[in-house]
C-alpha cells in the first residue's frame, strides 16, 4: 500500500546535540537516526560533531569513532569493514550504500545517516531483515538438478556458461538496492525486490540448474515480479555496482520468449 | 517486544530525489493528466462535429489563457509520456539499462520533452499569425 507519511510512532522527533570536540580544525557534523526499544519514545535524530583529523576516512570510521568515543548507546551492524560482508547497510545522505565503503569526504555538508528505508527498526541503524531474507529462500538459491551428477567430476562448465554468473554472484545481499525501490516500499510484502530477483535471474542462468521452468513459473505473478516498473533506483544505489534492473529486464524477456 | 511496535524507518521523507525516480514518478503522472485529458479531448471533437455554435464555445473554453495554459500542459505531457515510453520500450527489450546509458536518454527526453512542446508551440502560433 501506497502510504507517503510515517506512522505516527514512526515520526521523527527532534533529538540530542553531543558537545563538539575541542581544538579540532576538521569539522564534520553527523546527524544520525535513534530509536531505542525500550524507552517508550519516538525514533529521533542525535546530532554528534566530528574531528575529522583523528578520524578514519570513511563514514563507519566515524560511526566507530563516536561508539567508542562520544556515545556508546549508538547501536549499528558492522562485520567486514571492506564492503564484502554487507551488514553496514544504510540510507548515508540519501542514498543507500554501505558505511564501511563510503567517503566522509564524499558528503557535503552534514553527514544524514539513517536505516535502510521503509523498514522495520529493531534499533536505531539496525533494520529487521526478517522478512527480506525470506523472500530470499523463497527463490531457493540453491542448484536444482533433476539428472545425477557425473560421477568422476564436478558438473562442468564452460567459460562463457561461466561468464553469464559475472554481475550476479558478486551480490552480498545487502538490501540496499530492494529498500531503494518505491515499488518495494510500498508493495513489500508481496514484490520480492531487485536483490531477491537478481538472485533468483542468478539460478536462471546458471547452465548446470536445471529447474529454471519452475523458477520462471514461481515468478510468473503480478506482484512477486511485475512490481517493477523499471524505476532504476536499484542500480543507481547498489554499493557493488551490480544491475539489480537489468537482471529483472532480462527475467521479464525470459518469460515473453518462452510464451 | 513484539515486532508490531516497531518504528517503520523514513523512505520518501529521506531519500534523495534523483534523475531515475523523478521520470519515473513523473512518467506515470503524466500518463494519469493524459488519461484525465482524454475526455475533454473527446468534448473537443464533438464539438467541431455539432457545428458552429459548440465549436465557438469550446474556443472560448480553450482560447482563454486557463484553456491554453491546460491545453500547453497536455501537450508537454505527451511528448514526455511519448518519449520516455519509447525509453521503457527499450528497457524492455534489454536495451539501455547501464546507468550511464540511462542517465544520457534519461536527460535527452527531459530535454526533447521541452523542445518538442516549445517547437509545437511556436509552430501553432506561426500558423495562425501571433499571439492574438
Amino acid at each position: 500500500m501506497v502510504e507517503f507519511t510515517l506512522p505516527a510512532n514512526s515520526k521523527i522527533k527532534k533529538g540530542l546535540t553531543h558537545p563538539e570536540p575541542q581544538e579540532a580544525e576538521s569539522i564534520k557534523r553527523f546527524k544520525i537516526y535513534r530509536w531505542d526499544p525500550d524507552a517508550g519514545e519516538n525514533p529521533r535524530t542525535d546530532m554528534y560533531t566530528l574531528d575529522t583529523d583523528r578520524c578514519g576516512p570513511m563514514v563507519l570510521d566515524a560511526l566507530i569513532k563516536i561508539k567508542n568515543e562520544v556515545d556508546p548507546t549508538l547501536t549499528f551492524r558492522r562485520s567486514c569493514r571492506e564492503g564484502i560482508c554487507g551488514s553496514c547497510a544504510m540510507n548515508i545522505d540519501g542514498t543507500n550504500t554501505l558505511a564501511c565503503t563510503k567517503p566522509i569526504d564524499e558528503v557535503n555538508g552534514d553527514v544524514k545517516i539513517y536505516p535502510l528505508p521503509h523498514m522495520p527498526v529493531v534499533k536505531d541503524l539496525v533494520p529487521d531483515l526478517t522478512h527480506f531474507y525470506a523472500q530470499y529462500a523463497s527463490i531457493k538459491p540453491w542448484l536444482q538438478s533433476k539428472t545425477a551428477a557425473p560421477p568422476d567430476r564436478e558438473r562442468l562448465q564452460s567459460k562463457e556458461e561461466r561468464s553469464r554468473l559475472d554481475g550476479l554472484y558478486e551480490c552480498i545481499l545487502c538490501a540496499c538496492c530492494s529498500t531503494s525501490c518505491p515499488s518495494y516500499w510500498w508493495n513489500g510484502d508481496r514484490y520480492l525486490g531487485p536483490a531477491t530477483l537478481l538472485q533468483a535471474y542468478r539460478w536462471i542462468v546458471d547452465s548446470r540448474d536445471e529447474a529454471t521452468g519452475e523458477r520462471l513459473d514461481e515468478l510468473e505473478d503480478p506482484f512477486r515480479l511485475y512490481r517493477c516498473h523499471t524505476i532504476m533506483n536499484c542500480s543507481r544505489t547498489c554499493p557493488k555496482s551490480l544491475n539489480p534492473g537489468r537482471a529483472i529486464a532480462e527475467i521479464k524477456k525470459l518469460l515473453v520468449s518462452r510464451r | 517486544m513484539t515486532p508490531t511496535n516497531r518504528p517503520l524507518s523514513p523512505h520518501l521523507q529521506v531519500y534523495r530525489p534523483q534523475l531515475t525516480s523523478v521520470l519515473s514518478i513523473t512518467h506515470r503522472a503524466t500518463g494519469v493528466f493524459l488519461a484525465l485529458g482524454a475526455p475533454v479531448l473527446v468534448y473537443w471533437f464533438w464539438a467541431v462535429a455539432d457545428g458552429a455554435d459548440a465549436f465557438a464555445a469550446s474556443q472560448e473554453i480553450f482560447g482563454g489563457i486557463l484553456g491554453r495554459a491546460a491545453v500547453f500542459m497536455w501537450c508537454y505531457a505527451l511528448f514526455y509520456h511519448l518519449l520516455n515510453g519509447i525509453r521503457h520500450l527499450l528497457w524492455d527489450a534489454g536495451l539501455g539499462l547501464d546507468i550511464p546509458v540511462l542517465y544520457k536518454s534519461g536527460w535527452v527526453v527531459v530535454a526533447a520533452s521541452v523542445g518538442l512542446t516549445v517547437f509545437t508551440w511556436l509552430l501553432g502560433y506561426a500558423a495562425r499569425g501571433g499571439a492574438g
